[in-house]
């Protein structure tokens, strides 16, 4: 009964280069090649993960797009009818992974930056300070004093300080391999920047990295321990996440190893489903509940945050949830990345994160309420240009997460959810996660970075400015150059030609 | 008194203290004190006239906590050991992702009752209210269980993923059920135990009533002996009109997805 859909992406064999050390058909964890006639040999299902092509010590093979196979047809076009022929195939729910791969407009590239000339001397980094270093938790806005001094002994909300405003998303382990995870905290630690847990525990072995550490408390509440919650630098209730707002988490029965059994404290091969809602949060008191019971937990020694995916009434919800008590706020946008997600809910339910970020910082602000707490943003932070813009829309700090993975040696080909990523990182199975070796992709998260933070040090130089903090919400730096003026103005920037006056 | 009399004495705070304006005591100055007196080596904390305050006992490890009066939500958050017990009615999220210890409740406990609870024992003498006991889980050795004496409401065991629930019924009409709809929707591990009436249409989605088997006996006998001895009760062990519920299967969402390269 099942229509065949015709192939996406086929490898194709330079014969000649080829000198048949069958290395390819060794990595391919997807069995898409064989060696059958003395000769490489494509079996189909290449998903364009692109791991023979570096693999390659001769360099023979290449993957290549397969040429629309469909009769063209701009409304019907390839993936409608892909999806079509998918779902009357098998009635299920498609599913899928990363970020959205619709073309959504993307509000970062129709943003400009400012730059300094005459009247406002432009700062070269290299020579002159220029301060990266961010703060993590809530403000109280104003000095303690005693006796008419400043009090220095006075209790504050805990802070954390990091010495750029960038941290890695929530990646549990479960979704990525031990080493991925690995790789991620101890690039935190080398960057002393800060490193989502996810939702899946924290394993025994990584408790040295609990200081860049900040755990998550999300529905399914795995491996969530008072152990685990007291030893971490900060806390963070998963409400919803960008790339799936309103769904739950279901790491599949597959992805249930030994190891992810341990760490999440479930039996092996269950399904780990996180319930959709948070059972005990169905308000903004609620919400304060929780938020207030993780600080007894913690003894108040450790921000609190909450993170909500970007909705379309993200700004009335933000300013509930600084309300509720929490430290700082995450609010997770339309492209962010996910392990597995449905399709329908990935590509078309959310908020872009530009508009999240402006919207939120504004609604803040106005509530008198932005000065308390701290702003992070993720959900399609791909370079350090989307990480300037997104702190000159309203941010503190941004989250990024996909980038990470994919200077491990992530190709972004979007099948995370079938576990058996051929470059070790989305999978648990222990031939395929003993390929990422966690110090090199250690070396290059921490090289990614840092030169992500060296060009925002060089952008805001050249602004004139000498700190970042004086970047977060200063949208007079941004110009928009994009179609639609009505994005601009609700995202309260200026078109680009319309000065400071 | 030194550190070293503290040992093993009893604590007694009054949570109804008032302060110069009137305000009973707060639940930060509660825990505080409760956290404090643990940490010295205190084994055993009475608290009285305890008026609502919240996230009593949150993680507590080692020591035995005695309530009079009615506790606010979040009673025993994340608790680690400690032994919680309440002479009187306890409110919402009682046992809020507990990983060991015991809370007994003399009265009613009502909503969420053992969220995400992978450990200990929770122990209600009479009802408890909606969404009872969601999500618990079971991991080798460490395993839940919720025994409550009277009747619960809705989706009693959704998203189970382990340990045991024991509804006991006492005090429930002839011929009406203890428990009400939706029970162990989403569950895919552990089981619900009912005395009393369940009829196949108060079943949530993967959920099916099964038999109960000769393993199971053994674990009632010791649920129900361990309700008996903390509320002095006696309950009848006619198996006959114990029900359980348990899932069709450990993988409810398989088949569900389609995973083709779109």
């Amino acid at each position: 009964m099942d229509v065949n859909l015709p192939e996406k992406y086929r490898p194709i064999i330079d014969a000649e280069r080829c000198i048949k050390c069958r290395k390819c058909i060794r990595e391919c964890s997807f069995g898409a090649l064989r060696f059958e006639d003395d000769r490489v040999k494509y079996n189909g299902g290449c998903v364009s993960c692109l791991r023979c092509v570096t693999i390659c010590p001769t360099q023979a093979i290449a993957v290549r797009e397969v040429d629309p196979q469909f009769t063209p047809h701009p409304v019907f076009d390839e993936k409608v009818r892909r999806s079509i022929i998918a779902q009357a195939n098998s009635g299920g729910v498609l599913l899928t992974s990363c970020g959205t791969d619709k073309e959504y407009m993307d509000i970062f590239s129709h943003l400009l930056l400012d730059a300094a000339q005459v009247t406002n001397p432009s700062i070269d980094p290299l020579r002159e300070p220029v301060e990266t270093r961010t703060y993590l938790g809530r403000r109280t806005g104003r000095l303690p004093m005693r006796d008419g001094k400043i009090d220095i002994e006075a209790d504050m909300p805990p802070i954390i300080s990091m010495d750029m405003p960038l941290m890695i998303g929530h990646i549990s382990l479960g979704s990525v391999s031990y080493n991925t995870q690995k790789a991620l905290f101890s690039a935190a630690k080398d960057l002393n920047i800060i490193a989502g847990s996810g939702e899946g525990g924290l394993h025994k072995d990584f408790y040295g990295f609990s200081d860049w550490v900040c755990s998550e408390v999300a529905s399914g509440r795995f491996g969530v321990t008072a152990d685990y919650l007291k030893r971490v630098s900060s806390v963070e209730i998963k409400i919803g996440q960008g790339a799936k707002p309103g769904h739950g988490g279901h790491l599949p029965g597959e992805k249930v190893s030994e190891l992810i059994s341990e760490a999440r404290m479930i039996p092996k091969g269950t399904d780990a489903l996180s319930p959709y809602p948070h059972h005990d949060i169905y308000s903004i008191e609620d919400l304060q509940q929780l938020i207030s019971v993780l600080k007894e937990s913690t003894e108040y020694k450790v921000p609190v945050g909450v993170k909500i995916a970007a909705v379309h009434n993200v700004g009335a919800i933000a300013s509930g949830v600084v309300r509720a008590g929490a430290d700082f706020i995450t609010v997770d946008g339309l492209r962010g990345g996910t392990g597995s997600a449905p399709r329908i809910i990935r590509d078309h339910a959310g908020m872009p994160i530009e508009i999240a970020i402006a919207t939120v910082d504004q609604r803040l602000q106005e509530e008198g309420l932005r000065n308390k707490v701290t702003l992070c943003a993720g959900g399609g932070i791909r370079s350090s240009a989307d990480m300037i813009k997104a702190i000159a829309l309203g941010a503190d700090v941004v989250m990024v997460y996909t980038a990470a993975l994919v200077a491990m040696g992530c190709k972004v080909c979007q099948q995370c959810h079938q576990g058996i990523c051929a470059w070790g990182i989305a999978t648990q199975r222990d031939e395929l996660t003993k390929r990422l070796d966690p110090d090199i992709a250690t070396q290059r998260v921490t090289n990614l970075f840092r030169a992500w933070n060296e060009e925002l040090r060089e952008v805001i130089g050249a602004m004139g400015i000498d700190s970042v903090e004086s970047l977060v919400g200063n949208r007079d730096r941004l110009r928009y150059i994009g179609p639609n003026h009505r994005i601009a103005e609700i995202i309260g920037v200026k078109h680009s030609g319309e000065g400071w006056g | 008194m030194s550190e070293d009399e503290l040992m093993d004495q009893c604590v007694v705070i009054d949570a109804d203290r008032r302060d110069e304006l009137g305000h009973p005591m707060g639940y930060r100055e509660l825990n505080e004190r409760i956290r404090e007196a643990v940490s010295k080596g205190c084994k055993n904390v009475v608290l009285n006239n305890v008026l609502g305050q919240r996230y009593i006992g949150s993680t507590i490890g080692v020591a035995r906590i005695e309530i009079h009066g009615t506790p606010g939500n979040d009673l025993g958050a994340f608790l680690n050991g400690a032994t919680i017990e309440v002479f009187g009615n306890a409110q919402d999220v009682t046992g809020n992702t507990m990983n060991a210890g015991r809370i007994i409740v003399h009265g009613n406990a009502w909503d969420i009752t053992g969220l995400a609870a992978r450990g200990g024992t929770i122990l209600i003498r009479d009802d408890a209210g909606y969404r009872v006991g969601i999500n618990m889980k079971e991991y080798e050795d460490t395993k839940p269980s919720l025994i409550i004496g009277g009747s619960v409401r809705d989706y009693l065991g959704e998203y189970m993923a382990g340990g045991s629930i024991l509804v006991l019924g006492t005090g429930v009409t002839e011929g009406q059920s203890p428990i009400g709809l939706y029970i162990g929707a989403g569950i895919h591990g552990g089981r619900l135990f009912i005395r009393g009436k369940v009829e196949s249409y108060q079943l949530g989605a993967g959920a099916t009533i099964t038999d109960i088997a000769e393993d199971d006996i053994e674990e009632l006998e010791s649920m129900i002996s361990e309700y008996e001895l903390a509320f002095g009760k006696k309950i009848e062990r006619d198996w006959s009109k114990f029900v359980k519920i348990a899932p069709q299967d450990s993988r409810p969402f398989k088949g569900y997805y389609d995973k083709t390269l779109i």
